[in-house]
């Protein structure tokens, strides 16, 4: 499993850094940073709610990567 | 004419949707409506042509001259006015707001949650020190965004008694003439220049302080009348929203006490709780507004060019396609992908502060007061009409003293 990001369509709204702090962060634009893309099973559904609620639709895992 | 449904859609139940919702996902999900203005827009209200209405560039933020504008007043309300100017085009939205973000990410909000929390404390103290019954609008719901939201951008609070009528008329449908309103924004915006003016020459640890400055170094994103106009919109956004939904959500918890128990009982469901009660808002006010410039399919329909859209969030957000047993409040929902803060490059950019301040009041309200309970039955209570926010007037609460 690996997660993908956007940082070009990303707009900021931190949502995934509130559900999954280890696995996302915010650069001093509020652009998402991606700090581990393969993140530990226990992260799985944090990861799963945050693609759900992201606004911008810019965080996708890819299950085969 | 006459059979058009007049939108926003009048309803006389306080804490239950109108039956309107659900009849027209199933069967007019791209409905004519007519707006306070008089004039017809097209009404999306299932949640996949929500959301893809509102991540689609092609829909606009700004409704230009001429088109249907949503308030009854000459200007056209709200969506036809841009104090920022900078919504209008999608390149000049996105560095501005990468600008304005700083400010509002998920990191720089959690630190402010110790100091948002004993504030939230001292206030509840204080409600309780003065006896029941109180109203929680006054006590609770009002001063804590207006406090952060003035803390953040760096506002003093002797002028905030203001605060309500400048937001009310900057987002009034019919609640205000086009007089009223204009005297009311002139008033604001002479004051936010004053204020912009005062922090250039005297800078504090805030983000008013930090946009000037980016100004005199002539950065090309800002201008001084962007600063004003970021100023005035946020100071609205950041009181106005949050302050009507801690009084919606706790009528909704305490409208239904077994909800109420359950948080007591176990407040680890306080965040999915937050997100459910956005979810489920049936006051959710106006919704989101879309202008479109060119044809375009939605759902199979045709909208033609010079459009207004507008999407009920609050609808799409009972869709049972979307969501399982949508009609039901599931205090531990999730995911939860609503649509209260929008979707989309336009989506709410102080979400996180909303959360993260929805979540402190909540838990705060839970732990300290317990007994907490509606002192009035919840269809009494007066509702906000004629403005683009909906929700409670006032919310009299009781508890066990």
């Amino acid at each position: 499993m690996k997660i993908n990001v956007d940082r070009d369509a990303c707009c900021g709204a931190g949502q995934c850094v509130l559900l999954a702090p280890d696995v996302f962060d915010q650069d001093e634009e509020g652009i998402v940073v991606l700090l581990d893309e393969r993140p530990a099973a226990d992260q799985d559904f944090a990861v799963q709610e945050a693609v759900s609620m992201c606004p911008t639709g810019v965080i996708w895992v890819d299950q085969n990567a | 004419m006459s059979d058009l449904l007049d939108y926003p859609i009048p309803s006389d139940r306080a804490i239950e949707p109108p039956p309107e919702w659900e009849e027209l996902r199933q069967q007019c999900p791209v409905a004519k409506v007519r707006l306070a203005s008089g004039g017809e827009a097209t009404l999306l209200t299932r949640y996949d042509d929500v959301r893809a209405m509102l991540t689609d560039g092609r829909f606009g933020r700004v409704i230009p001259s001429g088109g249907t504008g949503v308030g009854s007043q000459d200007d056209g309300g709200t969506f036809s006015n841009d104090p920022t100017g900078v919504m209008a085009d999608e390149e000049q939205h996105q560095a501005w707001r990468r600008l304005v973000n700083a400010t509002f990410t998920a990191k720089r909000v959690q630190a402010l949650a110790p100091g948002i929390t004993a504030r939230a404390e001292r206030l509840i103290d204080d409600m309780l020190a003065a006896g029941g019954p109180a109203d929680l609008v006054p006590a609770l719901a009002f001063p804590l965004p207006v406090w952060v939201i003035c803390e953040l951008l760096g506002v003093p609070e002797d002028q905030r008694e203001r605060f309500p009528y400048w937001s009310d008329t900057a987002l009034s449908t019919t609640r205000y003439s086009q007089e009223e309103i204009s005297a009311a924004r002139q008033e604001f915006g002479a004051y936010m220049a004053a204020l912009v003016e005062a922090k250039r020459a005297q800078p504090g640890d805030d983000l008013i302080s930090e946009l000037i400055a980016l100004v005199d170094q002539n950065d090309p994103r800002l201008t001084a009348q962007t600063v004003i106009g970021t100023s005035m919109a946020l100071l609205v956004a950041g009181h106005e929203t949050t302050a009507s939904h801690i009084a919606k959500m706790m009528a909704l918890f305490l409208g239904d006490r077994s909800r109420w128990e359950r948080l007591v009982a176990d407040p680890s469901l306080v965040r999915s709780a937050v997100e459910e009660s956005l979810r489920f808002d049936p006051n959710a006010g106006f919704g989101m507004v879309r202008w479109v410039d060119e044809d375009i399919e939605i759902a199979g329909e045709s909208i033609p060019a010079g459009t207004t859209v507008v999407c009920s969030l609050a609808a799409a957000n009972r869709d049972e396609g979307t969501f399982e047993g949508a009609d039901e409040m599931d205090l531990g929902r999730r995911p939860n992908p609503h649509l209260s803060f929008g979707a989309g490059a336009y989506s709410c950019l102080g979400q996180s502060l909303a959360r993260t301040e929805l979540q402190i009041v909540l838990a705060a309200l839970v732990r300290k007061v317990p007994s907490l309970e509606l002192a009035v039955d919840v269809e009494s209570v007066p509702r906000k009409e004629g403005l683009l926010v909906a929700g409670f007037d006032e919310l009299p609460v009781k508890w066990e003293e």
